[in-house]
């Protein structure tokens, strides 16, 4: 029954995870392709490290849950760093957006 | 004090990555981890935190626990909102940096609301003002106007993270 159960939270995080890939490939700019591979990744790589916690033994379980805080606070901050990094440097938004408050303000 | 709180913190994740308690306690490892843990306190404690004595409200732990159902609540919105926009044949987005704006000071507040707005349904903060303005790329924007930005993409954090963090 546990081991069923882990399977499907993995089965459902790779799934994410593939959503997430998708979504790198097919948005058009910097900006949104950061939002969906972070997004995804995140709660793909957390659900099959959840799968290892239901299954595994009791030192696997409390290393994966260090893993999940770990993840939780590292994805969101890195994905800040690159889209910081990618204004700082320049890099336009696709050539549809429809605001951008930043540009506007810094003139 | 900065230090003896980085001590403990660092013991405990050390207790959780080794878990020396199996069928026997190995004293080996609780006693190196030990070793390392105040080595490396003393060494980093001083940039560890700006406000030692907030460690030590009980009620920001619960506000913490309560926390948690919230952010994956809206991690899992957003998952499926992602995977809508991504799987649909149109790509239906409409992307754009808008300005929103928070009553947290403090750092850790500040850095905990930017994180749970990259991980909630179609936002990402892109940069923070120390004024108390955060600038958010959204993947579809419904609204350019800085209050009602906010009261859509800050609210539902805002209150639970001042409990905790202010």
């Amino acid at each position: 029954m546990r081991e069923t159960l882990s399977l499907i939270f993995m089965f459902i995080g790779g799934l994410f995870n593939l959503f997430g890939c998708i979504g790198l490939v097919r948005l058009p700019d910097v900006y949104n392709r950061l939002q969906a591979s972070t997004k995804c990744v995140t709660l793909g790589t957390c659900l099959t490290l959840f799968g290892i916690i239901i299954s595994g033994p009791i030192n696997a379980s409390l290393k994966s849950l260090l893993c999940i805080i770990f993840i939780l606070i590292t994805a969101p901050t890195a994905a800040h760093a690159l889209s910081r990094a990618s204004i700082k440097s320049g890099v336009k938004l696709w050539e549809k957006s429809v605001i951008n408050k930043l540009e506007e303000d810094k003139k | 004090m900065k230090k003896g709180i980085l001590i403990i913190l660092l013991y405990i994740a050390w207790i959780f990555l080794t878990w020396p308690f199996g069928k026997e306690i190995d004293w080996q490892i609780l006693i190196a981890g030990l070793f390392i843990s105040i080595l490396s306190g003393f060494i980093f404690g001083e940039g560890f935190t700006e406000s030692p004595h907030k460690f030590f409200g009980i009620k920001r732990y619960f506000w913490a626990i309560a926390y948690i159902p919230v952010l994956i609540f809206w991690c899992i919105v957003a998952n499926l909102d992602v995977a809508y926009r991504v799987l649909h044949p149109n790509l239906p987005i409409r992307p754009g940096i808008v300005k929103v704006k928070t009553k947290l000071k403090s750092k850790s507040g500040l850095t905990a609301l930017a994180n749970s707005i990259t991980l909630t349904p179609g936002t990402m903060s892109v940069e923070v003002d120390p004024e108390g303005y955060i600038y958010v790329h959204w993947i579809y924007v419904k609204t350019d106007d800085i209050e009602k930005a906010t009261e859509i993409i800050v609210k539902r954090f805002e209150k639970i993270l001042e409990r905790i963090f202010e």
